[in-house]
Parts: structure tokens; C-alpha cells; sequence
């Protein structure tokens, strides 16, 4: 795909890379406390992060690299269809204004590092913490190996590693030092080294995407020409489009809305929301955040501009990076892959720290060694992440590409089911431990069976999130259909339950506690240790 | 997703208040205009070239945070109405 390696931009990816490397292990001495051992430490940064640090923290993990290449590459192979990621990102925030607060409250009251943690204490139910931290971990692997594709894709276009004719090891080298710098900084700094790098890796982003928007359409001949070409090619090809059909409309409008309910079930959006050190931050923040949504509909974009510009891949992922190779000088093609790259170290770290958090607190410590103390709980955690990664690899270097995304796939409508216990415990307790725990069960099995049945033109299982709604008769997200059954399901059980009076389990939270701000009684600004409850 | 009051019982002022309906609407104005979308799915008008399709969404980034942000004013001046300006 591409003739030998493209120096200059290879230099210039280095340096980069190295930059964030010192920075990474130097997170450690950033903003240290003295309970270093504890897992709010490592794994919250000590719950102290700022407006300011969490807006780029929550920036770096929701818009990772494979963000960045995936939704210009959707765009580029479907047109509007790939743009429902901007009313996506858009609805996010309104729900989070809502319900995050209330999260941060009851968890600094009660020392929560997980949703698990919150699902346990509110329903008084390991299993169904259990079944909301297994969702989260198997929701969250594949996503971590879909940043490693990422940096992978970046790799290819400069022309090192990937190219088939050379041996595997020669092949993954770059992959595995990438790999290896970001496990050794987070298992020394734990969250404060993405908090550090996502300063640097946004920075970068920002200013790629401002010079791609405006430099590329002045190459190109202007917006004008770049939609005229992108839909002659839609016509061209009988698929895709610039406005979504009207069959397509409700497929939009369900993944938009589906994706946006998804997004804060993901446990490393949820870690990077704790760590902020008021309830206030959060609130503060949904009003800032929203300026990366703008980033992305620009980047979206792009898609149209690798049509324009005449790039064609097989592999749409590499549309984007080939992009820049085309259009940019060198070592600005070199700048733009360092923030690709980069893009995928932060929110791999940060997936990896939640992922690791889940098992240590609702599995190890739940059900595997009940008394492990705060410093074998950061012990734990650090080796977990380790582990988390390696399979990450493992998984992106021993199998298909289009499994990591099948299975990225499948965790979006996964992770969607945890929002009944999550976000309605948030607000009542009226559903019953029980039917949440089979209204969960339900929507799993209706989405992964669902997903199954999609075929597509190149895969005949897992060809998409879409299928026809049962009673409605339109194409819409799978994962918005399962969660409607999930939250039926849940709701005629709760009735039933209640009325054979099936004990509820204690609930440890009180009213007052979802409400509670830094500062009030009980809610330390830094926790001491996490005893058990 | 309408506002759910965090304030205890114990507060004496209306769980709905004019304010509270306001900060409801604010936050719930994008799902509906965003989840719409026979209503911006068409080419014109353009602007710079770019077909409304794509223009009027990324609108909607700078209007819902307008909205989100009025909302979170309202509610903060709610709060201290409330809890005697302490926080």
C-alpha cells in the first residue's frame, strides 16, 4: 500500500512519542498524595482532578484515535449514514447534566470506585454487580485492541510495520513498543499519566483538525467541489448518500440516541468522571464539552475531502491517514499521525485502569479475597491492567481486524444494558434486584443473538448494528431495541416480584447522599482507604 | 430526559417551578430536534458548499451548548435560592 517509509514523518511521529513517554512516567510525581498504596490513588488520580484537567481527561477518552479514523472512514464509505456520531456526541451531554452528578455524589459518600460498587451498595446484590462488571470488561477489551488498530493503521501509512512481505516479528515491532511504553507509564502513574497526555494529545488533535479543515478544501477547490465529488460517487456506486434516505432515518435517529444512552455506561468514562473533585466540575464540564463534538463533525468531514482528493483503500480505515500522507508535507503529516497515535495511548491507558478497577472491586474483592487490604487492592488492579492490554494485543496481532470491531460492536449493545441498574438506581429504587438482573439478561441475549443474524456484503454474521424493530417494522440500532425489552422486562418483573414480596436486599444509600457535595459532612475531598462496606 | 429535583423534601419551596421547567426544556429541546431528522435531511439550502444536512447538525453543537449552559445557570441560582447561597 505504500512506497517504503516516509522518513520525515517517521522523525517527527519519534519525537513525539518520545515526549509523551517522559511526560507519562513523570505523571507520577504530579499532584501526589501521600496514600499512594490506595486504588483511589492510582486509579482516580485521588479523586482530585479539576474543570479543566477532566474536560481534556474525559475529551481524551471519549474521542479516541479509532474515533478518529473510524468516523471519517464511515463517512467516506457511506456518507450521511457515518454522521450520526455528531447528534451522537450532541445528546450525550444533556444526559449527563442529569444523572452524573447524582453518580458522583453517593460515590465520594461512600467511597464508590465503580458503577458496580454503586449497583452493590444500592441494590444490595452481588450478582448484579457482578453481571454490570462483567458487561463492563468485556464491553471495554475489544475497544482497547480498536486503539492498537488505530496506532496500527498510522504505523502502515508511514510505511513501517504492517507490509506483508516482511516477517511478524518485523512486522509488529513498531505495534509492540508502542505497546510496551504505554504499559510500563500506567502501571508506574495509573491515572494521572493519561490526565498529563491528553494536554498533549488534544493540543495536537485541535491543531491538526484546524489546519486539515481549512488547508485541504482550499487544496481541493472548496466545499462546493468536495460534496460534488463525494456525491457523484455516491450515485456512481448506488450506495450512500449526502442526506440519509428516508429508510435510513430511523436507523440514525436510534443509533444516535442508542450510542449517546450507551457512552457513560463505559466504565472509562465513569472512572475519568470520579476523578473530578466536585460535583460542580461535572456540571462545569458538560458545558465545555460539547466543543469536541464540533471537532468531530469537522473531522467527519474529512471523509468527503479522501473522496475529493481521489484516495482509494481497501481498508477504509486507512482513508483518513492516507489523506494526510497526500495532502500534507511531510512533517506535518508527521504531526497529524503523532496525534493519531497518541489519540489511542490515552484512552487505551484509561479503558485498561477501568477495566482493572471492576475485576479488582467487584470481583476480586467480592468474591475471591473479601479482606484484601488497599494495597493489594492497587496491586491487583496494576496487574490487571497489564493483563488487559497483553490481550489486547494478543487479540489485534492473532485475528482478523473485523473481529476487534465485531466485537467493539457488540459491546456498545452490551454495555447498554447496565443502564437500568445504573442510571435508574440513580433516581429510584423501585425496580426490583431481581428483574434488573433478567432484564439485563434479556437485552444481552436479544442483542448478541440479534447481531449475530446481520449479514452484510462482506461478512455474513456481525455485518452491522442495525436490524428491523419487531412491532414497528423500521431498520433501527439493535442495542436501543434490546434496551426497551430490558427496561419491559424489568418493569413487569418488578410488579410481579413486589407483589410475592421477594426480599429487595439493603439498600446502603440514603437520599441525601446523591445530592452531597465536596465540602458537606461525609464527603471527604480525599478519601483515606477504601474499607470494605 | 426531564430534570428530577435533587433537593430533599424537607425544602419547603414546589418540587416544579417555573425555573425547573425551563432548565426541563433546555435540556430536552436537542432530542427532539435532533432525533428529527425528516426534518433537516435535505441538501439546501448550503452554506459555503457544505449541503444543510451537515451544517444545520453542527449548529446544533453550538445550540445545545447554549442550552446546556443556560440550564446549568438556572439550576446553580435555584440551588442557592434554596440552600441560602452556600454554594
Amino acid at each position: 500500500m505504500n512506497d517504503g517509509v516516509n522518513g520525515v514523518a517517521l522523525g517527527v511521529f519519534i519525537f513525539f512519542f518520545l515526549a509523551v513517554t517522559v511526560l507519562g512516567f513523570l505523571a507520577a510525581r504530579w499532584r501526589r498524595a501521600d496514600n499512594e498504596q490506595s486504588l483511589d490513588e492510582w486509579g482516580l488520580g485521588g479523586r482530585s482532578f479539576g474543570t479543566w484537567v477532566t474536560w481534556f481527561l474525559l475529551g481524551g477518552d471519549l474521542y479516541t484515535a479509532y474515533t478518529f479514523v473510524a468516523v471519517p472512514a464511515a463517512v467516506y464509505a457511506a456518507g450521511a449514514a457515518g454522521f450520526f456520531a455528531v447528534p451522537y456526541t450532541i445528546l450525550v451531554y444533556p444526559l449527563i447534566f442529569t444523572f452524573l452528578p447524582r453518580l458522583w455524589s453517593v460515590s465520594h459518600k461512600h467511597g464508590y470506585v465503580t458503577t458496580s460498587d454503586f449497583v452493590r451498595g444500592r441494590f444490595g446484590s452481588k450478582g448484579l454487580s457482578l453481571a454490570v462488571a462483567v458487561t463492563g470488561i468485556l464491553a471495554t477489551m475489544p475497544y482497547i485492541a480498536l486503539q492498537l488498530v488505530g496506532i496500527q493503521a498510522v504505523l502502515d501509512v508511514m510505511g513501517v510495520g504492517g507490509s506483508a512481505n516482511s516477517n511478524w516479528f518485523v512486522k509488529d515491532l513498531p505495534l509492540l513498543i508502542a505497546f510496551a511504553v504505554l504499559a510500563a507509564y500506567t502501571y508506574s502513574s495509573g491515572l494521572r499519566a493519561p490526565a498529563l497526555i491528553a494536554f498533549v494529545k488534544d493540543g495536537l488533535i485541535y491543531l491538526v483538525i484546524t489546519v486539515a479543515i481549512i488547508y485541504i478544501p482550499i487544496k481541493l477547490g472548496g466545499f462546493h467541489d468536495i460534496f460534488s465529488a463525494a456525491g457523484a460517487k455516491f450515485k456512481a456506486a448506488g450506495a450512500g448518500g449526502l442526506v440519509p434516505a428516508p429508510a435510513g432515518q430511523w436507523t440514525y435517529a436510534t443509533l444516535a440516541l442508542g450510542s449517546a444512552l450507551a457512552l457513560f455506561m463505559y466504565p472509562h468514562s465513569i472512572t475519568a468522571t470520579l476523578s473530578s473533585k466536585s460535583r460542580n466540575v461535572i456540571r462545569r464540564n458538560t458545558t465545555i464539552l460539547p466543543l469536541y463534538s464540533l471537532m468531530l463533525g469537522l473531522l467527519a468531514l474529512l471523509g468527503f475531502m479522501a473522496i475529493a482528493a481521489g484516495v482509494k483503500v481497501t481498508n477504509g480505515q486507512l482513508a483518513i491517514p492516507q489523506l494526510f500522507e497526500n495532502m500534507f508535507p511531510d512533517w506535518f503529516a508527521g504531526v497529524a499521525f503523532a496525534a493519531i497515535g497518541i489519540g489511542a495511548l490515552v484512552p487505551a491507558a484509561i479503558m485498561s485502569i477501568a477495566a482493572a478497577n471492576l475485576f479488582t472491586r467487584n470481583i476480586y474483592k467480592d468474591f475471591i479475597k473479601p479482606d484484601a487490604t488497599p494495597a493489594q487492592e492497587t496491586k491487583v488492579s496494576k496487574i490487571v491492567s497489564l493483563l488487559v492490554k497483553v490481550g489486547a494485543l494478543a487479540f489485534v496481532l492473532t485475528m482478523d481486524k473485523t473481529v476487534a470491531i465485531n466485537f467493539q460492536l457488540l459491546g456498545g449493545i452490551w454495555i447498554l444494558q447496565t443502564f437500568p441498574s445504573l442510571v435508574g438506581g440513580l433516581f429510584t429504587r423501585w425496580p426490583h434486584r431481581w428483574a434488573l438482573l433478567t432484564g439485563w439478561a434479556t437485552g444481552m441475549i436479544y442483542g448478541t443473538l440479534a447481531a449475530y443474524g446481520v449479514a452484510s456484503p462482506t461478512q455474513s454474521h456481525f455485518g452491522g448494528s442495525s436490524k428491523e424493530i419487531p412491532g414497528i417494522g423500521e431498520i433501527g440500532y439493535i442495542g436501543l431495541t434490546a434496551f426497551v425489552l430490558n427496561v419491559v422486562v424489568t418493569v413487569v418483573l418488578t410488579f410481579a416480584l413486589k407483589a410475592f414480596k421477594a426480599p429487595e436486599g439493603v439498600d446502603e444509600t440514603s437520599p441525601a447522599d446523591y445530592t452531597a457535595d465536596a465540602g458537606d459532612p461525609g464527603v471527604k475531598e480525599e478519601l483515606p482507604v477504601i474499607a470494605g462496606h | 430526559m426531564s430534570d428530577v429535583p435533587e433537593v430533599p423534601p424537607e425544602a419547603a419551596a414546589p418540587v416544579v417551578t417555573p425555573t425547573r421547567v425551563v432548565i426541563a426544556v433546555c435540556l430536552f429541546a436537542p432530542f427532539v430536534a435532533l432525533l428529527w431528522v425528516s426534518s433537516y435531511a435535505k441538501t439546501d439550502p448550503a452554506f459555503i458548499g457544505i449541503p444543510f444536512f451537515y451544517w444545520y447538525q453542527m449548529l446544533w453543537v453550538l445550540v445545545s451548548t447554549a442550552l446546556t449552559m443556560t440550564a446549568y445557570k438556572l439550576w446553580q441560582r435555584d440551588q442557592r435560592a434554596r440552600h441560602g447561597g452556600n454554594r
